[in-house]
């Protein structure tokens, strides 16, 4: 389990290293001179170079790295160009509500999931399972800024029942919570279905029933538990494409949260800004799967003692 | 057969109109005050929009771009990512290590994130966008050839042809490549509906195609200005979207079906 714990860290460690190398490069792709670029055509050259001074972009490429570095090892991130604020103070103002988006996002996802993968799975090949797997589809297929606008539309325009932006209340947080899950729940619905129905073939469920267990003890205790792990893979996965996916969600909603932020200041040409926001939330995604390796080995004793390498 | 031949129908369909959308005499820019809104009546099936340009031309227009995208992208990012994923695994040793991490970091970015940032940063238009979707893109073919070529680069018949002096490309291209294409092709169909959803999202983020020129995605964050008066400005678009999405994905889930041999004995 130590030399399992270590190795994933480490390369976790490494991994947050790329992304952060890669991150500090983003801002060297605008083409041009990034400068100009942030300060528009017209602006006077001493303006430019003392820009060029406050970002270190006059000094050596390694020396920027170090910089940069440095400063993240500080939780320093730089000045907004825009609003002159800190960055970081910017990115905590604006973390509450990408996270309750996000969890939100995951309460749905789980909530419409489960049922619908156990009940495809129990009634495989029947139209339940062919409705499920039908809607999963679906549900995969729908992009986030078509499923937004398409709620707004009927339960805010037409029916009046729910805000249509903003962040006012329970009530707000309905539709985008819904736009976001969707697609997960969709996916997670296969995966369920797909591993529980690999997991009722197993010898241990057909001691169950022998044993005298109802149908739903033995899904619930001896199924749905050994399906399990998997599932949590898929969720710490998934969970990536829930952030990305926020990122629009906010957009449509007009949610307050970092992907709006990440947008705007792609929109106003503050730069330093964007790279906080990528790196905030792939940093995010990389921890959150780390975590889950982690979950799993722990839940699964197979890998947490060692045989399952 | 409705499993087959509607989502076929519809990708043909979409294909045509990419392809041979430009015979019709369109004229997506085409602004006319006096229409502006009107909704679909029997002359124009799918209505007008806030400039008074014509939806149906737009739709077609707007086709043409999504094909043009998802197919380049995919088609870069295949080439790209199965040379770089088989070559690791066929090489091995300290290259191999370097390929892996490096996907390693690229998959840390979530989704469409790396995209957005990229497109962002480079500025719009529909050579960035494939660019941007391209850097995203080329990790899944990576990952998938590098897993699939390390379990077949032992197999006898490769041996045999390292045995008979046969270079690596050859070995690649001859004896690797033909055997892991079932999968790759599967992946690829599964790759062009996302990248039609990202062409479209980063357009929706006014990140992607620019206007004037029609994009479904641009045309979804037009229609959301006017959604009280006119909602046929979301809905046509989004529902083309969503059926050429929806259609790739089916076709994905039969060809897998159709390729993989475990499960076609079965049925």
């Amino acid at each position: 389990m130590l030399n399992f714990l270590l190795s994933r860290l480490l390369s976790a460690l490494f991994v947050i290293f790329g992304v952060s190398c890669l991150v500090f490069f983003l801002i060297h792709l605008v083409p041009g001179d990034p400068v100009e670029v942030m300060l528009g055509e017209s602006s006077q050259p001493a303006d430019r170079e003392a820009l060029r001074a406050a970002l270190g972009l006059d000094q050596p490429i390694l020396v920027q790295l170090l910089n940069y570095f440095n400063g993240l090892l500080h939780f320093d991130l730089g000045e907004s160009l825009h609003s002159k604020r800190p960055i970081v103070d910017m990115l905590m103002e604006r973390i509450p509500a990408t996270a309750t988006l996000a969890a939100a996002g995951l309460v749905v996802a789980i909530v419409i999931a489960f049922p619908l993968g156990i009940m495809a799975a129990m009634k495989k090949d029947t139209a339940w399972d062919s409705g499920a797997m039908f809607f999963s589809l679906f549900g995969i297929s729908i992009p986030n800024f078509w499923m937004g606008p398409l709620l707004i539309l009927f339960f805010s325009l037409w029916l009046g029942w729910l805000p249509v932006s903003g962040q006012s209340g329970f009530s707000s947080i309905i539709l985008p919570a819904l736009t976001l899950g969707t697609a997960l729940a969709a996916i997670l619905a296969r995966m369920i279905r797909a591993t529980l129905l690999e997991v009722m073939g197993e010898d241990y469920i057909r001691t169950a029933r022998a044993k005298g267990l109802s149908e739903r003890a033995v899904i619930m205790n001896h199924g749905l538990k050994n399906a399990m792990l998997p599932v949590i893979t898929l969720l710490g996965l998934q969970l990536g494409a829930l952030l990305g996916g926020a990122m629009i969600t906010e957009i449509v909603f007009s949610w307050p949260g970092i992907g709006q932020l990440t947008i705007d200041a792609i929109n106003r040409r503050d730069y330093p800004v964007v790279q906080a926001c990528i790196l905030l939330i792939s940093l995010t995604y990389v921890v959150v799967n780390t975590l889950t390796d982690l979950v799993y080995a722990w839940m699964d004793p197979r890998i947490r003692l060692g045989e399952g390498k | 057969m409705m499993r087959l031949w509607f989502p076929a129908a519809i990708f043909f369909l979409w294909f045509v109109l990419a392809l041979f959308g430009s015979l019709f005499a369109l004229s997506p820019d085409h602004i006319e005050l006096s229409r502006i809104l009107l909704p679909p009546d029997a002359n124009e099936w799918f209505g007008y929009d806030d400039l008074g340009r014509s939806l149906w031309d737009r739709l077609i227009v707007g086709a043409q771009t999504s094909f043009i995208v998802s197919m380049a992208v995919v088609t870069i990012s295949l080439i790209i990512g199965v040379s770089i994923g088989s070559l690791s695994a066929f090489v091995g040793g300290w290259f191999d290590h370097m390929v892996v991490r490096i996907i390693d970091i690229f998959l840390a970015f979530p989704g469409i994130l790396l995209a957005i940032a990229l497109a962002g940063l480079m500025g719009p238009g529909v050579d960035n966008v494939v660019i941007a979707l391209c850097v995203v893109g080329w990790v899944g073919f990576a990952r998938l050839s590098r897993a699939q070529v390390m379990t077949l680069k032992n197999r006898d018949h490769v041996q045999a042809a390292i045995a008979l002096g046969a270079g690596r490309t050859r070995i690649i291209f001859k004896h690797l490549i033909p055997l892991i294409a079932a999968p790759l092709i599967v992946e690829a169909t599964f790759a062009i509906a996302s990248v039609v959803i990202a062409e479209a999202g980063l357009s929706f983020l006014g990140l992607g195609i620019q206007p004037p020129t029609p994009s479904w995605g641009s045309m979804i964050r037009d229609g959301t200005r006017y959604m009280l008066v006119a909602p046929h400005m979301v809905l046509v678009p989004g529902i083309a979207l969503m059926l050429v999405v929806l259609s790739v994905n089916l076709l994905g889930d039969r060809l897998r079906d159709w390729l993989d041999v475990r499960t076609r004995d079965r049925t």
